[in-house]
C-alpha cells in the first residue's frame, strides 16, 4: 500500500515537472519557430541592416531600431553603471551598518515601482524639461537613456553591493594593517575582488534595459529614423514590437517574432555571460 | 606633488557620497513626487466605485478587481506547477548535466523581456487557442513568465532544509513522499511564499505582458474567459491618452502602494524565515 | 550461568563499497537479543558505516553498494523484497549531533507512530509519556511539551531523539552512533543508565569513541580498525585480556 503511494508520489510530481519545463521549451520553440523561417524568408542582411521599415509594403528593415536600442541601453548604463557602482561601494564601505539596514530595502523596494510609472514621470517632467534646455521634442534618445538609467540603478547597486559585501574581511583589514586608508583599502583591493560581480551587475542591467517596452514608449518618441543627436525621437526593438503587434497579420507579424528572436538571443547570451562572471568569482574561492 | 591619501580619501568619498545621495534623491522624488499629486485623489469612493466615462470620473475598483484576479490566476497555476518542479528537481533526482541545463534554461528564461511574453501569449492564447482578451490568457501568459522564478526560490528554499532532518525522517521509517511533506516542505514554506509574494508584487506592475493577453475592458469580469484592465494597463491608457491627469496620478498612487505593500510583506516574511532558522 | 541470549542480527561476509573504496572488507558478526554490543575504534575504522547499513540507512548515498549477507531474525534485510520503511520502524538510531525536528516536543515523539497510522489522541499521549519516561526525560518536558524542541539542551534533545526511537511500536533494535559525543557528564550518564535499563527490551548496538564508556555499559565489545572487524567478545575479556595486539594497543590508549 504504502509502496503504491511512493510510485505515485513520485510519477506525479515527475510529470508536474515536465509539465513545467514543457511549457517554458514551449515559448521558447514558439518563438523561434515563428521567428527564425521570416529572416530566411527576407533575408538577414536586409532585415538587420536594412533602415526600410514599411510592414504594408513588405519591407522590414529593423536597422533603425537596433540603433535606437543600442543607443538607448549605453546611454542608460552610461548613467546607471557609475551611479550604481558608486553607490554600492559607498553604501558598503563608507556608511554605518545601521544606515545600510534602512537605505538597502528602500532602493530594493524602488525596484518594484512600474515601469509605467517611470514613463509618465519621463513625459510630464523629463520631456519638457529637455525641450526646453536642449530643444527637439523632448522624447528622444536622451529622455529614454535618462529614465532607463534610473529605472536599472536598483539592479546595478544590489548585486553590486553583494558582490563588495561578498569580500572577505581579511582583505579589508589586511589592507588596513598596512596603512592604506580606507579608500586606498577599496580601490586598490575590493573593488578588484569583486569585479566579476560588479560587471555582472552592469551586464544583467544591460539585459533589463534592452528588454524595457512601457517606459521607452512613454517617452522616446517612437519615430523610425537613426538618431543624429540625442534629442532625436526613436523607436526601439520592443517599441516597434509593442506597436505593431495589434496590427500585425502574416509576414509582418512574423517579423515581430523574428524582432523578438533578436532580442531574446542578445539578451540569453549577456545573462549568460553574467551568470559566468558569477560562477567563476564562486568558484575562485 | 602627490596628492596625500587621506585627501585623496575626501575626494573619493565626497564624489561616491554624491552619487549615492543624487541616487536616493531621484528615487525618493519619484515616489514622493507622485504619491503628493496622486494620494488626494485616493479616497474609499475612488477605490470603491467603478470607472465612468472611460476613466475620466469615477474610481478604479473594476481594475483593483483586475489586479488581484489576474496575479491570482497567474499564481494558482505557477504556484503547484513550480513547487513541485522544484520538489521533484531536488528531492527526487541527482545532480547531472541534465538537471543542470534545465536550471541554467529557467535561469536564463528569467530575463526575457516581458513584451515578448506579451507577443507569445497574444499570438498563441489570444489568437491561436482562441481564448481571446481574458483572464486566462493573461494568467497562463503570466504564470509562464514568474514560473523560472518560483522554481528557484523554492528550489532554494528546499535546499536550505539540512539533511539531517531528512536522514531523521527516514531513520524514523517515513518513506522520501512522507519525508517531503511533512518535515521538508513545511519548513521550506516560508521561504517558498516569499518568492511567490515577490512574484505578485512583479505581476502587479507588469504592463507589457498583460495589455496584450488579458486586453483591457472596465467591466467587472464574470468569468476567466472575460477581458480584465489591471490598476498598470488602465494607468498607462489613461496617461498616454491623455484622460484625466488626476485621475492618472490616483492611479499611480495606488499602484506604487499596493506593490510596496506586497514587497514589505515578503520581506516581512525573509525576515521571518531567518530568525527561525536562527533559532 | 547466563542462559545464551538468541541471535538477534547476523552478519556474514559483509562488504560495503563507496564507488571503488571499501569502507568495510569482510565482516562476520553475531549480535545477540537484549545485549549492549560496544563497537569501538579510531575515526574512519568503519563503525558509522557499519551502523548505517544496518538500518540500510546507506542507500541513501547512491555510491554506496554492498555484498554479503545480513539477516535480522534470520531474514536478509539487503533482499530485494525486503520492505526497507519496515526494516526502520524495528531498527531505530540515534545520531552523533541529536537532531530535534524542528516541531514541538510532542510532535517530534509522535512522529513515528503517526507515519504508522496512529491517530487515536489518547493513545499517542499514552505514547509520549511513557517513550519520554523510558528516555528519563519526561519530569523535565511534560509541563511543555508544545515547546519546540529545538529549545531544549544538548542532553534533553539527545534524550529526545531517544524517545522518538521508543516511540515507534514495533522497535527492537537501537542503533547509537556516539551520542554522548557533545554531552556533559551528567546527560551522558542519564543516557548510560537509560541504556542499561532498555536492554531488557531492546537489542542494543552503541557505537563509541570512547573506551571507557564502552568498558561501563556493554556486555560484548567489538573492536574496528580500518574497514576490518579486528576482534569481538565479551567486553570484560576484550579489555583485560585482548587477542590480538591492535586491540591492545586501542584500549590501552597506545593509538586513538
Amino acid at each position: 500500500m504504502k509502496f503504491n503511494g511512493e510510485k505515485i508520489a513520485k510519477y506525479s510530481l515527475m510529470l508536474v515537472a515536465f509539465s513545467a519545463l514543457a511549457s517554458l521549451l514551449l515559448i521558447a520553440v514558439f518563438i523561434l519557430k515563428e521567428g527564425v523561417p521570416f529572416m530566411f524568408k527576407v533575408g538577414l542582411k536586409d532585415f538587420l541592416f536594412s533602415s526600410d521599415w514599411n510592414p504594408q509594403a513588405g519591407k522590414f528593415g529593423i536597422y533603425p531600431m537596433i540603433v535606437a536600442s543600442l543607443y538607448v541601453t549605453f546611454g542608460a548604463m552610461l548613467i546607471g553603471a557609475p551611479l550604481g557602482v558608486a553607490g554600492a561601494i559607498f553604501l558598503n564601505e563608507f556608511v554605518p551598518k545601521s544606515v545600510m539596514r534602512v537605505i538597502k530595502p528602500t532602493i530594493e523596494l524602488l525596484a518594484g515601482i512600474p515601469s509605467v510609472v517611470f514613463g509618465f514621470l519621463g513625459v510630464m517632467v523629463l520631456a519638457p524639461m529637455i525641450r526646453s534646455y536642449m530643444g527637439g521634442p523632448g522624447l528622444s534618445v536622451l529622455a529614454a537613456a535618462i529614465i532607463l538609467g534610473i529605472m536599472v540603478l536598483p539592479t546595478v547597486i544590489s548585486i553590486s553591493t553583494d558582490a563588495i559585501a561578498a569580500v572577505p574581511n581579511s582583505y579589508r583589514e589586511g589592507a588596513l594593517a598596512l596603512g592604506a586608508t580606507r579608500w586606498q583599502s577599496v580601490h586598490m583591493v575590493i573593488i578588484k575582488a569583486a569585479r566579476s560581480g560588479i560587471i555582472a551587475s552592469i551586464i544583467l542591467a544591460m539585459g533589463r534595459a534592452l528588454g524595457e517596452t512601457m517606459a521607452v514608449i512613454m517617452v522616446a518618441g517612437n519615430t523610425v529614423k537613426i538618431p543624429q543627436t540625442v534629442t532625436d525621437p526613436v523607436r526601439t526593438l520592443t517599441a516597434n514590437i509593442a506597436l505593431e503587434m495589434a496590427n500585425a497579420t502574416g509576414l509582418a507579424r512574423e517579423a515581430l517574432f523574428a524582432t523578438g528572436v533578436v532580442l531574446f538571443v542578445v539578451i540569453m547570451i549577456l545573462n549568460a555571460i553574467a551568470l559566468s562572471a558569477i560562477k567563476s568569482r564562486v568558484r575562485k574561492k | 606633488m602627490r596628492i596625500p591619501p587621506k585627501i585623496t580619501q575626501v575626494i573619493a568619498v565626497a564624489i561616491l557620497g554624491t552619487a549615492t545621495f543624487l541616487t536616493v534623491v531621484i528615487l525618493v522624488f519619484i515616489i514622493g513626487f507622485v504619491l503628493s499629486k496622486g494620494l488626494p485623489g485616493v479616497n474609499a469612493e475612488f477605490l470603491l466605485s467603478a470607472p465612468k466615462d472611460m476613466g475620466r470620473a469615477g474610481g478604479i475598483f473594476t481594475t483593483l478587481v483586475g489586479t488581484v484576479l489576474l496575479p491570482l490566476v497567474a499564481v494558482a497555476i505557477a504556484f503547484p506547477l513550480g513547487v513541485g518542479t522544484a520538489v521533484y528537481l531536488s528531492e527526487y533526482t541527482r545532480e547531472t548535466q541534465l538537471t543542470r541545463a534545465l536550471r541554467f534554461g529557467t535561469d536564463c528564461l528569467a530575463g526575457i523581456p516581458s513584451i515578448i511574453f506579451g507577443l507569445f501569449g497574444f499570438i498563441f492564447f489570444v489568437v491561436m487557442l482562441k481564448m481571446g482578451w481574458s483572464l486566462l490568457s493573461g494568467g497562463l501568459t503570466l504564470a509562464i513568465m514568474v514560473l523560472p522564478t518560483i522554481i528557484r526560490t523554492s528550489e532554494e528554499a528546499i535546499r536550505s532544509v539540512p539533511n539531517s532532518y531528512r536522514e531523521v525522517s527516514f531513520s524514523l521509517g517515513a518513506t522520501r513522499w512522507e519525508t517531503v511533506l511533512k518535515v521538508v516542505l513545511p519548513n521550506a514554506l516560508p521561504g517558498i511564499v516569499t518568492g511567490v509574494m515577490l512574484a505578485i508584487g512583479r505581476s502587479i506592475g507588469e504592463t507589457a505582458a498583460v495589455i496584450f493577453t488579458a486586453g483591457s475592458s472596465l467591466r467587472m469580469p464574470s468569468s476567466v474567459f472575460d477581458s480584465v484592465r489591471t490598476m498598470s494597463v488602465h494607468f498607462y491608457i489613461l496617461a498616454t491618452e491623455g484622460i484625466s491627469d488626476e485621475k492618472a496620478y490616483a492611479t499611480a498612487a495606488v499602484l506604487i502602494l499596493s506593490v510596496l505593500l506586497v514587497n514589505l510583506a515578503a520581506y516581512g516574511m525573509m525576515h521571518r524565515f531567518i530568525s527561525r532558522r536562527a533559532r | 550461568m547466563i542462559p545464551l541470549h538468541p541471535i538477534k542480527i547476523s552478519v556474514t561476509d559483509f562488504h560495503v563499497y563507496h564507488e571503488k573504496d571499501e569502507a568495510l572488507r569482510g565482516l562476520n558478526l553475531e549480535v545477540r537479543a537484549h545485549r549492549i554490543l560496544g563497537i569501538i575504534g579510531p575515526s574512519g575504522a568503519g563503525k558509522t558505516t557499519f551502523l548505517r547499513a544496518l538500518n540500510r540507512l546507506n542507500d541513501l548515498v547512491p555510491e554506496m553498494h554492498v555484498e554479503g549477507r545480513v539477516l535480522l531474525d534470520g531474514q536478509d534485510i539487503y533482499h530485494p523484497d525486503f520492505d526497507v520503511v519496515s526494516l526502520r520502524k524495528r531498527v531505530g538510531m540515534l545520531f552523533a549531533l541529536p537532531v530535534a525536528l524542528p516541531m514541538s516536543i510532542y510532535e517530534n515523539v509522535v512522529y513515528g507512530p503517526r507515519l504508522s497510522g496512529v491517530r487515536d489522541r489518547t493513545r499517542l499521549n499514552e505514547i509520549v509519556e511513557r517513550s519520554l519516561k523510558s528516555a528519563f526525560i519526561w519530569d523535565e518536558v511534560k509541563d511543555r511539551l508544545q515547546m519546540s524542541g529545538l529549545r531544549l539542551s544538548g542532553g534533553q534533545q539527545q534524550r529526545l531523539c531517544l524517545a522518538r526511537v521508543l516511540a515507534m511500536e514495533e522497535m527492537e533494535v537501537i542503533l547509537l552512533d556516539e551520542p554522548c559525543s557533545g554531552l556533559d557528564p551528567i546527560s551522558t550518564a542519564k543516557i548510560e543508565e537509560a541504556l542499561t535499563i532498555l536492554k531488557s527490551r531492546y537489542t542494543i548496538i552503541l557505537v563509541t569513541n570512547n573506551t571507557k564508556q564502552a568498558a561501563r555499559v556493554a556486555d560484548e565489545t567489538a573492536f574496528f580498525l580500518s574497514g576490518e572487524m579486528v576482534e569481538y567478545g565479551n567486553t570484560e575479556q576484550i579489555f583485560t585480556v585482548p587477542r590480538d595486539v591492535r586491540t591492545n594497543d586501542y584500549v590501552t590508549g597506545r593509538f586513538g
